[in-house]
C-alpha cells in the first residue's frame, strides 16, 4: 500500500505531465471521420500535433480555433463558429470533438452555448455531431482528458434504448483507458472475437492509428468507431472498462442504457489476465479456448524464464496511474521492487500500488530517487532517456510520448501474449545491460581498504 | 501589454526587408504574418517562434511560465544540437494551477526562477511568457528584474504569449529580447579582425559543424551564433563582431539591422544550404571583414579554400550522375532554405519538376516560394490518390518536401525525403549537400518502393487504388472538359477560397484590371495578401479578356 505524496516545489523540471486537451483530443481520434477541435491559440493544437505525429508516425487530425488575444478578450464564439463551418466544408468531417483549453476556460467561453447558436445559424450542420468537453490546462493530466471525452461521446452519442429493446448477448463494449495501444485493442479485439463475443470499441485507436495503409484517406481519421455503433451501444450484453479513468464513462453508459460495467484496473500479467479471461468466459458461456490454455502456460514458462533477471530489480517508474498499476503490478509479480514512482494526477488507485510512496511530480524527482535509492531499471516514455542516460541504467521506454523509437502503437502489454513479450522485453534489456556494463572482473568482489565495502563494479 | 503591442508594431515596420518596402503603410501595420483561419490553421504559435528561435542557446535555463501544457507537450523534441552544455534540454515550467490564476502566479515564478538559480546555477534564466498568466496580468518584467536584483544573474523576460500571432512573429519576439535585455551586456576576453555573429542558425542536427571547419581554416572566429550551440555570454558580447551573416531573414531579420544601427555592425542575408551558396557565402564573410580592416590577403584564401571544397564535393557527386540520368524531383517547400538547393540537384542530374527556377531572379524565387509554399499547405489535405497522381502528372520519381506532408507521400507508397527542420541528417555546407545526394540515391533506389506497392496476392491487380488512379488520370487527358475544370479549380487565393475559375468570370464579366478590381469582386487577395502575384498573372494571362 502506497501513501500519495504532491511534492512541494515551484517549479515543475523535465515534465512527466501532458496536458488534458490533448489526451481528449486523442481520443475523438479512435472515432471514424472525426476532426478534433481544440478552442485555443493555434500553438495549443500545433504542440500537440506534433506530439502525436512523432508517437505514432501517423497524419494527425487536430484543428484549431486560431484564438488571438483580441478574440480571446471578447469571447470565441465566431472562432468556434468559423472553425465548425471550415472543417464541415473543407474535410466533410462524420464528428467534431471540441476540446476547451486553458484561455478559453479563463474567459469563461460558454461552448456549449455556442455550439446551439452555430447549429441554429446554419442549417448544413445542424446534425452534425459536435461534442464538447472542458480540458482547462491549468487542471489534472493527460489521461483525465482521454476520459473525460470518452463521458461526454457516451452522453451525447450513446442512444438511450427504447423500453422493449432487446440487448445483444454477443456486443461488448471495451472503453479503454489511453495506456492501451493500437496493438493493445487489437490483441483484445482478437481474445474477445474468439470467445464468440463482438466487442465495440469507444474509442478505437485501433482503427485509426494502427498505420494501416488507407484505400483513400481524408484529411479526418481514417478510421475508428463510427457514430452509429457508439449510438448503438446501448444493446450490448456488458460493459468492459480498462483502467480506473474510465469509471466515469462506464458509468455514464450504465445510467443511459443499463448496460452493466466490469473494471478492470489493471490487464497486465499472469492474476489480471485470469481474472480477464474467466470473466469472459463466464459473460459468453464459452469454455476457454484451447488458444489461451497453451498461452498461459507460456506466460508462465517465461515468467520462469524471466524471474532470474527482474526479480529483485529496483525500478523507478514515471507514469500516469493507470499504466503504473497495469505494468507495475506485473513487475511486483515478477519479484521487482517499485522503488520510485512517479505520476501525473490524483487517482484512488494510486494507494493500490505496491510500494511505499507513490509522488505526483515530475521527471527531476524521479531521477533523484532513482539515484539516491540506486534503482537499476527505468520505466518511463521517451522523456525519461536524458535521465537515463545520466543514470546509466536500462531504460524501458512505455507510455505517450515514445518518439524516439519505432512501433509505439503496436507495444502489447494485454493478454497472456502480451506480458509475455513484454517480461522478454525487460529481461533482453536487463541482460543486454549486464553483459555492457557489470561484467565480472578480477577486482569485482575485492575488498576496498577501509569501510569493508565491495568495489563499485560488483556484478549485477 | 501595451509595450507589447508597440514591440509588435516596431517589428512589423521593419525597414530590412525587401517585402515590406514594397508594402502601404496600412498594409505594413497588418503585419507580414497570414491572418490565421479558425478550422484550417496550421504552425505554432508566437510562444513556439520565441522558444525555436533561443533555446539552442545550450547553457540557458528556459523557464515557461504556463499551464503544463505549452511546456509539457513539447519539451525536447527539437533537432538542434549542443558542443557541451545540456542544459537547454532541460524542461523548466512553472506548471500553473488555478490557485496560481485566482491569486496571480508572481510569486511561483519568482520561486521558480529561485530554485532553478539553486539547483543547475545557469549563467541566465530567460522567462517565457504564455497566453494564461499575459492574460491574468502576471508581470513578468517586473518579476525578472526583481530577480535579477535578489541573485545577481541575468534574467530575461521573453514576452511572446502563443495568442499574439504565430510562429515567424516569435522568432522576431525573441530577437527583441535579445535586442533590449542581452546583446552588449558583456565584453569579451579578446576580439580579433576575424570575428563574425551568425544570426538565425539554430544547427540542427549538428549542421553548423559541417561549416565551422572551413571558417576555422580560414581563420575566422564565430564570435556569437544566434543562437545555435550558442552561450549565454556569447550573445551579450556578440556587438563586438566585425561582421554579420543572418542565415534566416524571416526568423531574426531585426536583430541583423539593429546591430548594424547600434554597433555598425555590417550583415548580409545568407545560407550555407548548396554548393553555390555556401561558396557565396563565404566570399561575403571574407568580404565585409575585409572592409572592416582585415587584412585582404583572406580574399585569396577564401577563394582558394572554394575552389577546393567545390572540386571536391563536385567529384563525390559526379559518380551519382550516372544513376541520376532522367530521374526527375517534385521540390515541394514553403521554406526558405531549401531553395538553395536546388542548383545542386540540377547538377547532380536530377531534372526538376513542377517548377523550373534557372535563372531565376531574387524576386522570381521570392515569387516560386509563395508558389511552393501554398502547394506545400494543399498536399496535407491530400488522399494517397491525390499525391500519387500529382506524382504522376508530374512525372516525378521522388518528392522532396517538409514534415508534414511525410505521411502523404508515404501511404502513397511514394520515395520522400524530408528537407524540412526535423529532418534528421545535416544537409549544410559542401559535405551536406554530398550527403543529400546520397540520402536522394538511398531513397530512390531502394528496392522496397517495388515491394510495398504490389498488391496483395488476393487483390485484384485491376482495381487497386493505384490501379484506378491511373484510369481516372487516363479518362480525364482524354476530356478536354475536366481538364479544363481542374485548371479552373486550381485554388488562387487560400485564405478566402477564390479559385481561379472566379477570377477569371470576374475579369471577363467587369473587365477587371487591376489586383484591387479583382480583390472588390471576388475577395481575392483580402486575406493575407500572399496571393496578389498570382492574381497578377492571373490579369496579364487575360488581358484581351478584359479588353472585351
Amino acid at each position: 500500500m502506497a501513501t500519495v505524496t504532491h511534492v512541494k516545489k515551484a517549479c515543475t523540471v523535465n515534465p512527466l505531465k501532458m496536458s488534458q486537451p490533448i489526451g481528449a483530443a486523442l481520443a475523438f481520434m479512435g472515432l471514424r471521420g472525426a476532426m478534433p477541435l481544440l478552442h485555443g491559440s493555434q500553438g495549443c493544437t500545433s504542440f500537440g500535433l506534433v506530439l502525436f505525429v512523432r508517437h505514432f508516425k501517423e497524419a494527425i487530425p487536430l484543428q484549431t480555433t486560431a484564438m488571438s488575444e483580441v478574440a480571446t478578450v471578447l469571447g470565441g464564439y465566431d472562432n468556434v463558429e468559423q472553425a465548425i463551418l471550415n472543417i464541415h466544408k473543407r474535410t466533410k468531417p462524420e464528428i467534431i470533438g471540441i476540446c476547451s483549453t486553458g484561455v478559453t476556460e479563463i474567459k469563461g467561453d460558454d461552448v456549449e452555448g455556442y455550439i446551439r447558436l452555430v447549429r441554429e445559424r446554419h442549417a448544413e450542420v445542424a446534425d452534425l455531431p459536435l461534442v464538447h468537453v472542458s480540458t482547462p490546462d491549468f487542471k489534472d493530466a493527460f489521461q483525465d482528458g482521454w476520459g473525460k471525452a470518452v463521458t461526454r461521446m457516451v452522453q451525447e452519442l450513446v442512444a438511450a434504448p427504447s423500453a422493449d429493446a432487446a440487448r445483444d448477448p454477443a456486443r461488448v463494449t471495451i472503453l479503454p483507458g489511453c495506456h492501451m495501444t493500437p496493438g493493445d485493442l487489437d490483441e483484445l479485439r482478437t481474445i474477445l472475437e474468439d470467445f464468440g463475443l463482438q466487442p465495440s470499441f469507444l474509442p478505437d485507436l485501433a482503427g485509426s492509428l494502427d498505420g494501416h495503409i488507407p484505400e483513400d484517406f481524408t484529411p479526418t481519421t481514417i478510421g475508428g468507431i463510427g457514430v452509429d455503433e457508439v449510438a448503438g451501444l446501448g444493446v450490448s450484453s456488458w460493459a468492459i472498462a480498462i483502467g480506473e479513468q474510465m469509471r466515469p464513462a462506464a458509468e455514464a453508459l450504465r445510467d443511459r442504457t443499463g448496460v452493466p460495467f466490469r473494471l478492470f484496473p489493471r490487464l497486465c500479467g499472469l492474476e489480471a489476465t485470469d481474472a480477464f479471461i474467466m470473466f469472459l468466459s463466464e459473460i459468453s458461456g464459452r469454455p476457454v479456448p484451447l488458444k489461451y490454455r497453451r498461452q498461459r502456460g507460456q506466460l508462465v514458462d517465461a515468467m520462469l524464464d524471466g524471474h532470474f533477471h527482474i526479480g529483485g530489480r529496483k525500478v523507478a517508474i514515471g507514469a500516469e496511474p493507470d499504466l503504473l498499476v497495469h505494468v507495475g503490478g506485473m513487475l511486483h509479480a515478477m519479484g521487482a521492487h517499485i522503488t520510485a514512482a512517479v505520476t501525473t494526477t490524483h487517482s484512488s488507485v494510486l494507494a493500490g500500488v505496491e510500494t511505499d510512496e507513490v509522488l505526483i511530480g515530475d521527471l527531476e524527482d524521479l531521477e533523484r530517487r532513482a539515484r539516491e535509492r540506486e534503482c537499476d531499471l527505468l520505466i518511463t516514455h521517451s522523456h525519461g532517456r536524458q535521465a537515463a542516460a545520466r543514470l546509466g541504467i536500462p531504460f524501458f521506454r512505455m507510455g505517450l510520448p515514445l518518439f524516439d523509437r519505432l512501433g509505439a502503437g503496436h507495444l502489447v502489454s494485454v493478454g497472456y501474449r502480451g506480458a509475455r513479450d513484454l517480461i522478454f522485453s525487460l529481461s533482453n534489456l536487463v541482460m543486454a545491460d549486464t553483459e555492457q556494463h557489470h561484467e565480472a572482473t578480477p577486482d569485482t568482489w575485492r575488498v576496498v581498504d577501509g569501510d569493508g565495502a565491495q568495489s563499485k563494479g560488483e556484478a549485477a | 501589454m501595451s509595450s507589447l503591442s508597440a514591440t509588435i508594431q516596431d517589428v512589423f515596420n521593419e525597414p530590412a526587408c525587401g517585402k515590406n518596402a514594397t508594402k502601404s503603410a496600412s498594409e505594413r501595420k497588418k503585419g507580414c504574418t497570414k491572418q490565421l483561419q479558425p478550422g484550417g490553421a496550421a504552425g505554432g504559435c508566437a510562444f513556439d517562434g520565441a522558444k525555436i528561435a533561443l533555446q539552442p542557446l545550450t547553457d540557458v535555463a528556459h523557464l515557461v511560465h504556463g499551464p503544463i501544457a505549452c511546456e509539457g507537450n513539447s519539451w525536447d523534441n527539437r533537432g538542434a544540437k549542443s558542443s557541451g552544455p545540456t542544459l537547454w534540454r532541460t524542461g523548466f515550467t512553472t506548471d500553473i494551477n488555478e490557485t496560481d490564476i485566482v491569486f496571480g502566479g508572481e510569486k511561483r515564478l519568482f520561486k521558480a526562477i529561485r530554485e532553478i538559480i539553486e539547483k543547475y546555477d545557469p549563467p541566465a534564466v530567460f522567462v517565457y511568457q504564455t497566453c494564461i498568466p499575459a492574460m491574468t496580468g502576471d508581470d513578468i518584467n517586473a518579476v525578472c528584474k526583481a530577480a535579477r536584483e535578489k541573485f545577481g544573474k541575468p534574467v530575461i523576460p521573453i514576452n511572446s504569449p502563443g495568442f499574439v500571432g504565430p510562429k515567424n512573429l516569435g522568432n522576431k519576439l525573441a530577437g527583441e529580447a535579445l535586442l533590449d535585455h542581452v546583446i552588449g551586456t558583456e565584453e569579451p576576453d579578446e576580439t580579433t579582425p576575424y570575428d563574425i555573429n551568425i544570426i538565425g542558425e539554430y544547427n540542427l542536427s549538428g549542421e553548423l559543424w559541417q561549416v565551422k571547419p572551413l571558417l576555422d581554416e580560414l581563420g575566422i572566429r564565430i564570435l556569437s551564433c544566434i543562437s545555435g550551440d550558442g552561450r549565454y555570454r556569447e550573445v551579450a558580447y556578440s556587438h563586438r563582431a566585425r561582421a554579420a551573416m543572418m542565415v534566416c531573414s524571416k526568423a531574426m531579420i531585426n536583430v541583423a539591422r539593429k546591430m548594424e544601427e547600434r554597433y555598425g555592425i555590417p550583415f548580409f542575408e545568407g545560407s550555407f544550404y548548396g554548393i553555390g551558396d555556401t561558396s557565396d557565402s563565404l566570399r561575403q564573410i571574407a568580404r565585409l571583414l575585409v572592409d572592416r580592416g582585415a587584412p585582404s590577403e583572406l580574399l585569396d584564401r577564401t577563394e582558394a579554400l572554394i575552389v577546393r571544397e567545390e572540386a571536391r564535393a563536385w567529384a563525390a557527386i559526379a559518380p551519382l550522375k550516372p544513376r541520376f540520368a532522367g530521374k526527375k524531383v517534385l521540390l515541394i517547400t514553403g521554406g526558405v532554405k531549401s531553395w538553395s538547393v536546388v542548383a545542386a540537384l540540377q547538377e547532380a542530374g536530377l531534372e526538376l519538376v513542377g517548377t523550373s527556377v534557372k535563372k531565376s531572379t531574387k524576386e522570381d524565387k521570392e515569387r516560386i516560394k509563395e508558389l511552393l509554399g501554398q502547394d506545400a499547405h494543399m498536399i496535407e489535405d491530400m488522399t494517397p490518390r491525390e499525391m500519387y497522381r500529382l506524382l504522376k502528372d508530374a512525372r516525378a520519381d521522388i518528392m522532396l518536401s517538409g514534415g508534414r506532408s511525410q505521411f502523404v507521400a508515404l501511404k502513397a507508397a511514394m520515395p520522400w525525403l524530408d528537407i524540412n527542420q526535423e529532418r534528421h541528417h545535416a544537409y549544410m555546407g559542401y559535405v551536406g549537400m554530398v550527403t543529400l545526394m546520397e540520402q536522394i540515391a538511398r531513397t530512390l533506389f531502394n528496392p522496397v518502393w517495388e515491394q510495398v506497392r504490389r498488391p496483395a496476392p488476393w487483390d485484384d491487380p485491376a482495381n487497386t487504388w493505384q490501379a484506378r488512379a491511373d484510369a481516372q488520370l487516363a479518362a480525364e487527358a482524354a476530356d478536354p472538359e475536366t481538364v479544363e475544370q481542374a485548371r479552373r479549380a486550381g485554388a488562387v487565393c487560400t485564405c478566402k477560397g477564390v479559385d481561379l475559375g472566379t477570377i477569371e468570370d470576374a475579369v471577363r464579366a467587369h473587365g477587371l484590371t487591376s489586383l484591387d478590381d479583382v480583390r472588390r469582386h471576388t475577395a481575392a487577395g483580402t486575406g493575407c495578401g500572399a496571393c496578389a502575384s498570382r492574381v497578377e498573372d492571373v490579369l496579364a494571362a487575360l488581358p484581351a479578356l478584359a479588353a472585351e
